[in-house]
């Protein structure tokens, strides 16, 4: 798909940092080397720190007009060679959308981070949410796919930031970092450490630019300036980027090629994480930052001899349904907590036979090991 | 036939262009790929960039060089982007006064505001062309469009004035019937370290003139030459006189 670059040095730091600032870290270390941004709480940390950083190294920053116009030096940046990021949190992204379906039917790589806060509208903009997390999924029009990560710790903000440049890359596709307030600005120890293998863009290449003709597979991400006289646009097009919008073939096969790529490369993109499901009669579904107080209460749930365990979603989109789907016989039922009035809960209500109980908090605050612990409990009569 | 040079800005394979009869855009693309030919501009190293409307579609599929071809208003912003990663882009933005100005306005103050280095040519038939007709904010006053049936009660946004306000170092208007005067202005400000904005009056024959008592699309595109007076000339005119021109030439054209 890409070149990869080596990378020799090894050698891991650990640091006590703040989320944003290891989100900003981790983009430098994928090699991120375009931020178009504008500020908006809680998510500023990274805009601030991409400006003191990027020049640096050789990068650019810009401060743009609003959220339009950053996502969209975003996209033209990439298309000039970039590997470039923008960072927001939903009033930004809510103005972000077109130009993040333009993305996806352009196949451009690029990162957004969403710094999720408490909504809708303005809200409270200092206060953590996960209400964006099918905005993320659908806010563009028409049909697309895209991927979202979930990080729950400042180690993961630096991790996922890189995993995701690598898969934008990959599929060329928009990657999300679905974070939130409180992990954004949570200060605690990671251990920053370079990533084994950095994707750089290919220098030239003969394949057409949208598309495999005959496989409809995701060709390498081309650029300005290379000679290809690339016609880019965000109507559908053949793939060589010529317009075709009277075309019902051209455009079923376009929308089959940016659904299927994210699709039938799922079982390569999803990462979940595991903790005491073999027995697990009550399972746990959680994501990101309530992901931590989920745990908490299924080990104290455990304690009492409650057989509780947790999947946690690091992948978010595209849907681990199969994994949810799978999850153990000896599985009883489903406790799905997040930061919002249960937008997850019905993804994984939509996998499953096993009855799920959804519990949506929506009052700025976060989710805390008190208010899970219950819902293991009252089954066994153990409240 | 011998090709002209200019032939080789082109993907001759796309045409007939799909602008109406006595479009001014058609003129517009000539002019621009002529400019870029007597330059010799190197048509690896040049972006076109676009929004939406029938002027979008000038580059895009039109110009044999790389397009970007883009959300309806968002050209500069994605220019912006790509200028900035790579410098040895020539980046051009074509697009219309409904992208350029009404949805695109904010993107337009603020490039100029930064002068980074880029053309935009603007191709002003103060309609919405592509969706039928509708009033615009550099429609005149009075004029009758799909959306102002009665006449447009607003007042028209002068494009060089509020460009040369916001900063920008190139400023210059011409029309599509003064093609010399045009690939003259198109050339200074292809050749200008800034950021450098031509309004080029192009008319609009279907969307606009038979709407307002125009007889044909040549007595559109002739009358400019009566409707439009040399910055020059318009300075030796009454100022009543003044108001019913339209000012064409150089606003600015300075280094900073
Ligand atoms: S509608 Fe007007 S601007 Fe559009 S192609 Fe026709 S004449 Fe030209």
């Amino acid at each position: 798909m890409y070149q990869m670059t080596k990378n020799t040095d090894k050698s891991g730091v650990r640091r006590f940092l703040q989320g944003n600032e290891a989100c900003a870290l981790g983009a430098l270390a994928a090699g991120c080397r375009f931020y178009g941004g504008y500020p908006i709480t809680p998510s500023s940390e990274i805009m601030e720190h991409m400006a003191a950083e990027l020049p640096k190294v050789g990068g650019v920053f810009v401060q743009m007009e609003d959220e339009i116009a950053s996502i969209a030096a975003v996209i033209g940046a990439s298309w000039a060679g970039a590997k470039a990021m923008t960072a927001t949190s939903g009033p930004g992204l809510s103005l972000m959308i077109e130009n993040i379906g333009y993305a996806c039917i352009t196949e451009t790589p690029c990162v957004v981070v969403d710094i999720q806060r408490a909504g809708p509208a303005t809200g409270q903009a200092t206060c953590p949410g996960s209400g964006d997390v099918m905005q993320i999924r659908w806010g563009s029009h028409g049909d697309y796919e895209i991927i979202a990560l979930a990080p729950w710790s400042v180690q993961e903000m630096y991790d996922l930031t890189i995993e995701a440049f690598r898969l934008s890359e990959t599929y060329r596709v928009p990657t999300f970092i679905a974070s939130d307030e409180s992990i954004g600005h949570l200060r605690e120890i990671a251990v920053l450490t370079p990533p084994d293998m950095i994707p750089e863009r290919a220098a030239s290449c003969d394949r057409p630019p949208f598309g495999d003709p005959a496989t409809n597979a995701v060709t390498p991400m081309p650029g300005f300036g290379q000679g290809r006289r690339l016609l880019v646009t965000g109507s559908t097009h053949d793939e060589r980027g010529y317009r075709r919008t009277q075309d019902s073939a051209v455009q079923a096969k376009l929308v089959a090629r940016l659904c299927d790529k994210i699709k039938k490369g799922s079982a390569n993109i999803w990462k979940v994480e595991s903790f005491h499901l073999e027995d697990a009669e009550t399972v746990v579904i959680a994501y990101g930052s309530t992901a931590r107080a989920a745990l908490r209460a299924v080990r104290l749930a455990r304690a009492k001899g409650v057989k509780a365990g947790m999947l946690r979603l690091i992948t978010l989109w595209p849907f681990p349904d199969e994994i949810v789907a799978g999850l153990s016989s000896k599985a009883g039922r489903l406790v799905v907590p997040e930061m919002n009035q249960g937008q997850v809960s019905r993804e994984v209500q939509r996998c499953t036979r096993l009855p799920v109980i959804a519990s949506g908090k929506s009052n700025g605050e976060v989710v805390v090991p008190g208010e899970i612990l219950p819902l293991l409990l009252d089954e066994h009569g153990q409240a | 036939m011998v090709k002209p040079d200019y032939m080789k800005f082109l993907r001759t394979e796309t045409f007939p262009t799909p602008f109406c009869p006595g479009c001014g855009h058609g003129i517009l693309m000539g002019a621009i790929a002529r400019c870029a030919t007597e330059m010799e501009l190197d048509p690896l190293r040049l972006l076109f960039v676009s929004g939406i409307g029938c002027a979008a579609w000038i580059p895009s599929p039109h110009f044999a060089t790389d397009t970007l071809h883009t959300t309806h208003g968002r050209a500069i912003a994605f220019a912006t982007g790509a200028k900035l990663f790579k410098p040895a882009l020539k980046v051009v933005v074509v697009s219309g006064d409904g992208d350029l100005s009404a949805i695109g306005g904010n993107h337009l103050i603020h490039a100029a505001r930064r002068n980074i280095e880029m053309t935009v040519l603007c191709a002003n038939n103060s309609i919405y062309g592509m969706t039928g007709g509708q009033a615009g904010p550099t429609t005149p006053t009075g004029a009758r469009t799909a959306t102002t049936p009665e006449g447009n009660p607003e007042r028209p946004f002068d494009l060089c004035r509020l460009v040369y306000g916001a900063g920008a170092t190139y400023v210059a208007r011409s029309t599509v019937y003064h093609v010399r005067h045009l690939m003259k202005v198109i050339k200074n400000a292809l050749s200008h370290k800034g950021f450098a904005f031509v309004d080029v009056v192009s008319p609009c024959f279907t969307q606009f003139g038979r709407k307002n008592k125009v007889a044909s699309a040549s007595d559109q595109l002739f009358g400019l030459k009566e409707a439009c007076a040399t910055v020059d000339g318009l300075a030796g005119l009454a100022e009543d006189r003044q108001a019913d021109k339209i000012a064409i030439g150089e606003f600015t054209a300075r280094k900073e």
